[in-house]
């Protein structure tokens, strides 16, 4: 399942490398998806400058359709592009993507099971001091629970650029969550994601951290203070949380006494919660998860916001120490 | 690909007849579904599939087919006994409207029914869909066109607008809609649970070619539809004013018959009134 030790040369380098904000990526891999395949079409509601889809809008102007400040339309005709063997990427911020528009992503994206690449950008906190109205907390929740839609949130630039590529060419509904801030560039140069599978950086005999999004770095640093604190402590980037990836979360359960999820979104509904719901009927073992409790955000640094909602590596550690 | 186009106003008028007592059969049948709002809306679509479509029933996915959106899906119905006239599936399916595994859905499900383009039922979202199909016919230099069959209560719904704003912008010329002015809601009177008049100054204001007729007229129907096709770099609406329930005189402007079906007499009275007719 992906499970490998990281070479002390690929940390060396994955240090070396910049971060760079998934958003970024996904205009760059959308430029050079756009000129491999005409079929690609790209559609915005009035924040392409920020979704970075801009870069493809300049490149292919008769491909790029900005829908104004009208997500609902924009999802509608999404999925009038895709019945006409277009390949739809519709993008804006997590929030309205998936809550402006919800009903109809379940009616003519996942009912209509239409071939619609919904990649939003400032997810969660990332969106920062723009405050809660403009946090989507819920957004994987949302998306998770509607039929025949899969959803991805990749850790870092890389793993965006992979993402992008494998959902190009995946047949059916896709929710891909990115955020508006840098991360730093976690996966292993030769990671290559695929839909459905997880990465296990390491299977720890105390303690797992499943892990998605920003949380994958944060996770790693835990990780690293824990194992130096005599807790062995894997990782894993569980990056497509729906469909889950049972088998490698089996693998952490059973060799460990504890699993730590880690989003940075609700506890409800979204990665801890979906880990729970799968452990609970096949392996029930002791669960934590790090999440946004229950609770609308505010304004600030996303830096300022992780540790105002409990989410640094120190708040991860105090966890793990106190549960077991 | 389409079997021999009807031009005949005659035909039409008599295919069009078929049409409802196929809808009153299904509904009779099933014991729920939209009766007023699948009546309504006949002749128009009558007229769209078999005066103006190119279609392949033997294969729905044909890549140039006309497509026929029915934003209104609560009149899946008339959609069904349309589709099953035109050879898509075999007439006795329609018995099964409703029933646990049918093709033949409450509302509309293109993933249960080759034929449907998509699914609808939830009001509102037929229109941006039919533009999305449009502009990737036009980035395709396909010469096919989407019509899209919309409630006068329908547009009550924001989606509309928004859709009605990009079909300007973009101007989507290979799109037709058509707006079923029967003036009632679940509720009442259209302009009683929201006033929407002035319809025709509304599209036009949001920039489309408007034409208002009476939506049971064949002549004037099969002119409008002449008419939508001729007009060029900006979209068209046709208003057709219409009567709920249509064709069965004691189901005529009656606002409950909204979402109830024919009793078995209500069904044998409405037979012999459009026999007649």
């Amino acid at each position: 399942m992906g499970e490998r030790a990281e070479s002390k040369e690929q940390r060396a380098e994955s240090s070396e490398k910049k971060a760079k904000a998934t958003r970024d990526e996904y205009g760059d891999t959308l430029l050079e998806l756009g000129k491999k395949r005409s079929d690609i079409v790209v559609l915005d509601a009035d924040l392409s400058g920020s979704t970075k889809t801009a870069k493809f809008a300049k490149a292919f102007p008769g491909r790029f359709f900005n829908m104004g400040i009208a997500e609902q339309d924009m999802v509608g005709t999404a999925a009038g592009f895709s019945l006409t063997g277009k390949v739809p990427f519709a993008s804006t911020f997590a929030v309205f993507e998936t809550g402006r528009a919800w009903d109809q992503i379940r009616l003519t994206v996942c009912y209509s099971n239409t071939n619609v690449k919904l990649v939003a950008t400032h997810s969660g906190i990332t969106v920062g001091e723009d405050g809660a109205s403009h946090q989507a907390l819920e957004d994987i929740a949302l998306m998770r629970a509607l039929p025949n839609m899969t959803v991805i949130v990749p850790a870092d630039a890389a793993e965006t650029a992979s993402v992008i590529n494998a959902v190009a060419d995946f047949k059916g509904p896709v929710y891909v969550r990115l955020g508006r801030a840098k991360v730093p560039y976690v996966m292993p140069d030769d990671y290559k994601f695929k839909i459905g599978k997880a990465f296990a950086f390491k299977i720890g005999k105390d303690v797992n951290i499943i892990a998605a999004g920003i949380m994958v770095a944060i996770a790693k640093k835990a990780a690293d203070i824990l194992s130096k604190d005599g807790i062995d402590t894997g990782v894993i980037n569980m990056s497509t949380i729906k469909p889950l990836d049972g088998e490698t979360l089996l693998k952490a359960a059973r060799n460990s006494k504890l699993i730590v999820t880690a989003e940075e979104h609700s506890i409800i509904g979204g990665l801890g919660g979906a880990v729970c719901e799968f452990l609970a009927e096949n392996h029930p073992v002791p669960v934590k998860r790090i999440g946004i409790n229950d609770t609308f955000g505010c304004s600030g640094s996303p830096d300022e916001l992780l540790k105002i909602h409990g989410l640094t590596a120190e708040d991860i550690v105090k966890t793990v120490k106190n549960a077991i | 690909m389409t079997k021999g186009k009807v031009t005949d106003v005659k035909e039409l008028k008599h295919i069009a007849k078929k049409i409802r007592l196929h809808i009153l059969h299904m509904l009779t049948k099933s014991g729920s579904g939209h009766t007023g709002g699948s009546l309504s809306a006949v002749d128009v679509a009558v007229a769209i599939y078999f005066s103006k479509m190119n279609f392949n029933p033997k294969d729905p996915s044909w890549k140039n087919r006309d497509r026929f959106i029915l934003s209104k899906g609560h009149a899946a119905p008339l959609l069904y006994a349309i589709m099953a006239e035109a050879g898509y599936f075999p007439m006795d399916v329609i018995d099964n409207l409703r029933k646990v595994e049918s093709p033949l859905q409450g509302h509309p499900c293109c993933t249960s029914l080759p034929g449907v383009e998509v699914s609808t039922g939830s009001l509102g979202q037929g229109l941006s869909v039919a533009n999305g199909i449009a502009l990737g016919l036009r980035l395709d230099n396909n010469p096919a066109r989407v019509f899209c069959v919309m409630g006068d209560g329908e547009i009550q719904e924001g989606q509309i607008w928004e859709a009605a704003m990009t079909a300007a912008h973009y101007k989507i010329d290979n799109l037709c809609a058509v707006v079923d002015n029967n003036g009632l809601q679940i509720d009442g009177p259209v302009q009683k649970v929201m006033g929407i008049a002035p319809i025709h100054d509304k599209w036009a204001a949001f920039g489309w070619h408007v034409i208002g007729i009476d939506g049971h007229n064949m002549e004037k129907i099969l002119n409008a539809l002449n008419e939508a096709e001729s007009v060029k770099g900006k979209p068209t609406v046709i208003i057709a004013n219409t009567t709920k329930g249509k064709g069965v005189s004691f189901f005529e402007d009656k606002v409950e018959y909204h979402g109830i079906t024919p009793t078995p007499e209500e069904y044998e009275r409405a037979v012999k009134e459009i026999h007649n007719g």
